[in-house]
């Protein structure tokens, strides 16, 4: 049998009220309340160690364009990001609207990823806004939720009617909050950048009239709406009341977000071209408040690989998207320096909440759990060069960037899945 | 220099001035006023600025500063009596020569110069010359002119 | 005389200048105004150099005022335009634009539909970048030969009434005149319908109103803008009867201006649109003199981007 003992760390594990020094064992690939002789031991003194972190917006781009990404390189991403799980978005192609692109992408991530993949689907047929997809047979599949991410159920009618069915599956429903006609061709946030420079604008209430709605049928229907990347102030202020309602709304916020406003657009580097759009200084700050009093309860990266012919072309024209599961923690990591938030908090985010709201047996180190680890060096200064990424794209905005604050071992499932030399 | 400009000149009728920016320009107006009075006859004077026509415009760090050239009359037939300060490699000369011809087709252009201080890179040499002053390469020869600095001065800084 | 006025290997904004630095290519332009009126209207100050006119979004006039501008500063001078069959093809901008480097071009004039395709080209080429109209972000040297055209007029910037009216929303042209007028002290107000004059350029030292009547009143000077139906993304409003009626520059709006306000426009005009014909043709417009402005502008902006070693990073 193989064993792991991870000795003297700062031990976080919010599931279980846990935060203390002390020694984490692992028999099997489970949690273990005593190492096995012979266990390799690691030693984590003055690190921290949590649960395996979980992401629950990633874009692994496989099937159909393994150019950008695939199963095996997205997952190798996670991993060096410090995380165990990740849930992959369904617009692929084929898109995942289907019982058989579910089944390719569970069994290539047996084949080849080295972190847990767990796959959502679709709400429509091909993402397109007008037919249900068939839910009932995604659940069976395996999915986790359903989500049309990168598109945005248009019709309310059919939205209300995809949440009460999803209902009967027990399966949450995902939102990638867009109204397609209040943005139209925008490109970046819609305000005094986009006036300055040019650019066609979005305005914000092109997201919150759509998070609105999704309150609105979560309300009615009484089941779960999960309102993806939230950017703009307005949003987070209808997500806290409803929350305060009891209505059963919760919101995601990707570092990007939190860390950039459409400033950085200045440059036209199609780096900081993404959807939603950076926004002004003051939604930044009202997302940092909603992160820390807990409306925004859940942190993931919407990472959206793009070859680098597809960005290197004039802004108007780039796809949306920029990769981050390398640049997550350690961007989250900074709120915890400014004081924004305390390192439980934010765990949280990675862990508990991720874990609860898509019902997964994760996001935590109770005994007999998997033993999916992180182990994190708060301190540990590094430079983010996008060149040695795992990534098969390199569109980042955050090439050149310093930080503090790595994972510098990943675990899943007992093994070392990544490990910082 | 006046004098000798009259000398060499038996037929005024087609004598003109023009004064290379900045400090000759002033010395034309001079020149051409000490002429008048010599010949009673009053003397076209023009002002040419030779940026646009250096042959050094790559290797310079910054752009020169560039100002208008005005010459309000026909150069074409003139007998032109080019005027600058100080006459070094003799490449302001040539570009001036240069920029002359786009304006028309002198007869003859003389060349008046204040200050020679040699090391000549073109052969260009001067027709009326105020005084010879040999200087190193190292050095900066500066003339100061009542219209532009407030006195009239040559100063050779080492 | 000032120890830096000019160290910019590329000309991508009004944005990005100093008060100074306008001020010191406007001198410039008016200096190589004087070349025009010679016999011989040529200086040998860019011999030997390469220009190219990279038109992806055509345009017949300023393609044509930078093509003699080079040729007058004696450069030679290559034409590409959208229509060109590697464009139809499919070629990518980074990949015309590394095409020309392997040229040795030496100065690129673009203009281009997507705001930001300067930047984008500064970024990879050597090459000077001239900005010749970039979407709806900026149109340098139309605001620079305007200024000119005003300087000249008005003897000076500092203080007038600048009224600039119509599509301001989708305008280069508005903007970059925004950017040079404010930095040179003038006072802006910005007139149109208010769903083409966002109360958000407010934020740009601009005064807003919806009133045309109270927006040229007072004006010393009048920029009118043409609707830019290429650029708008949906209907902003709901006729051109109904702009020209309600903002159009006509015989009883224009006997209510200033007598000596200068009526300015960037063309190419639609008469009877936002300008009646006489005005047009009327002694206080000072259309064509924009024109030959915009040539001595574009010979000095060619000359001081291209004259000189520069750092190989150049500027932004």
């Amino acid at each position: 049998m193989s064993s792991l003992l991870i000795q003297n760390g700062r031990v976080i594990d919010p599931a279980n009220g846990v935060d203390e020094v002390r020694d984490i064992s692992v028999v099997d690939g489970k949690i273990a309340a005593v190492a096995a002789s012979g266990a390799e031991t690691i030693d984590a003194k003055g690190k921290i160690v949590t649960p395996g972190l979980i992401d629950m917006h990633v874009h692994l781009r496989e099937p159909g364009r393994s150019d950008k990404e695939t199963i095996e390189t997205g997952t190798r991403c996670a991993a060096r990001g410090g995380f165990t799980s990740v849930v992959c978005m369904p617009n692929t192609t084929p898109a995942a609207d289907n019982t058989g692109t579910i089944a390719f992408i569970k069994q290539r991530a047996n084949q080849v990823a080295c972190v847990n993949v767990f796959p959502t689907g679709a709400i429509t047929k091909e993402l397109k806004g007008e037919e249900l997809a068939p839910i009932g047979s995604l659940k069976s599949a395996g999915v986790v939720a359903i989500t049309d991410d990168g598109h945005c159920v248009q019709n309310n009618d059919l939205m209300r009617r995809a949440v009460e069915y999803a209902k009967m599956f027990a399966l949450p429903v995902l939102d990638h909050c867009q109204d397609y006609h209040l943005v139209a061709d925008g490109v970046m946030n819609e305000g005094y950048w986009s006036a300055a420079l040019g650019l066609g604008g979005w305005p914000a209430i092109g997201e919150d009239v759509i998070v609105a709605r999704n309150i609105l049928i979560a309300e009615l229907t009484d089941w779960h709406v999960h309102c993806q990347h939230v950017s703009s102030a307005r949003s987070v202020r209808l997500i806290r009341e409803a929350k305060r309602r009891g209505v059963k709304i919760s919101g995601e916020a990707t570092p990007h977000h939190f860390t950039l406003t459409d400033e950085a657009v200045k440059s036209y580097d199609t780096n900081f071209k993404m959807n939603p759009p950076l926004r002004s200084e003051r939604d930044r700050q009202t997302l940092l408040e909603g992160l820390a009093d807990g409306t925004i309860e859940v942190v993931a990266s919407d990472h959206a690989p793009h070859c680098s012919y597809e960005k290197e072309v004039e802004f108007d024209f780039a796809p949306f998207g920029v990769i981050g599961l390398e640049t997550e923690l350690a961007l989250s990591l900074d709120l915890v320096r400014q004081r924004l938030l305390e390192l439980p908090q934010l765990i949280e985010k990675f862990t508990t909440n991720p874990a609860r709201l898509l019902r997964l047996n994760k996001g935590t180190l109770s005994l007999g759990a998997d033993a999916d680890i992180t182990i994190i060096d708060p301190e540990h200064a590094w430079t983010y060069d996008v060149n040695e990424t795992a990534s098969r794209s390199r569109n980042s905005p955050f090439h050149g960037r310093k930080f503090y604050g790595k994972a510098i071992v990943t675990i899943t499932g007992g093994e070392v899945a990544w490990r910082e030399t | 220099m006046a004098h000798e400009i009259v000398e060499n000149n038996p037929d005024p009728g087609s004598l003109a001035f023009i004064g290379i920016h900045t400090h000759g320009v002033p010395m034309a107006k001079r020149l051409s006023a000490k002429v008048s009075a010599i010949l009673k006859k009053e003397f076209p004077v023009g002002e040419l600025d030779i940026s646009m026509h250096r042959d050094d415009l790559d290797l310079r760090e910054i752009p020169p500063k560039v100002g208008p050239s005005q010459i309000g009359f026909d150069v074409t037939g003139k007998s032109i009596v080019l005027v600058d300060d100080v006459l070094f490699t003799g490449r302001t000369i040539r570009a001036a020569m240069d920029e002359i011809s786009d304006f028309g087709r002198p007869r003859q252009i003389q060349l008046a110069i204040l200050i020679d201080r040699g090391h000549r890179e073109l052969p260009i040499r001067p027709d009326y010359v105020g005084k010879s002053v040999p200087t190193a390469l190292s050095e900066r020869v500066r003339v100061g002119l009542v219209e532009i600095d407030g006195r009239d001065e040559v100063m050779i800084e080492r | 005389m000032s120890a830096v006025t000019w160290n910019h290997k590329d000309l991508l904004g009004i944005q990005d200048l100093s008060p100074e630095e306008i001020n010191f290519l406007l001198d410039t332009a008016a200096a190589f105004k004087q070349v025009g009126e010679r016999t011989i209207k040529k200086v040998p100050s860019l011999r030997g150099k390469t220009m190219v006119n990279l038109f992806i979004e055509p345009s017949t006039r300023t393609r044509t005022s930078f093509e003699l501008a080079a040729k007058r500063l004696s450069a030679d001078v290559i034409n590409i335009t959208a229509s060109a069959s590697s464009i139809a093809k499919g070629e990518t901008l980074k990949d015309t634009a590394l095409n020309l480097q392997a040229l040795n071009a030496d100065i690129i004039v673009i203009r281009h539909s997507a705001a930001g395709a300067p930047h984008f080209l500064a970024r990879l080429l050597k090459a000077g970048i001239v900005n010749a109209g970039d979407g709806a972000h900026e149109h340098p040297t139309q605001a620079l030969l305007d200024a000119l055209t005003i300087r000249e007029k008005k003897g000076r910037i500092n203080g007038l009434k600048v009224t600039i009216l119509g599509d301001i929303l989708y305008s280069r042209v508005a903007r970059s005149n925004i950017w040079l007028l404010t930095k040179l002290g003038a006072n802006v107000t910005l007139a149109g319908p208010s769903t083409l004059v966002p109360r958000a350029f407010e934020q740009f030292g601009c005064r807003v109103t919806y009133d045309i009547e109270e927006a040229i009143h007072e004006a010393d000077v009048i920029n009118l803008l043409r609707i830019q139906h290429e650029r708008q993304r949906q209907t902003m409003f709901p006729s051109i009867g109904e702009y020209t009626a309600m903002f159009g520059l006509n015989k009883e709006r224009f006997a209510r201006t200033k007598p000596d306000a200068l009526i300015m426009h960037p063309g190419p005009i639609n008469r009877g649109v936002e300008i009646d014909s006489e005005i047009a043709d009327s002694s206080r417009s000072v259309i064509l003199e924009q024109v030959t402005n915009g040539l001595a502008v574009r010979m000095a902006v060619l000359f001081l981007c291209s004259g000189g070693r520069f750092s190989a990073e150049g500027t932004e």
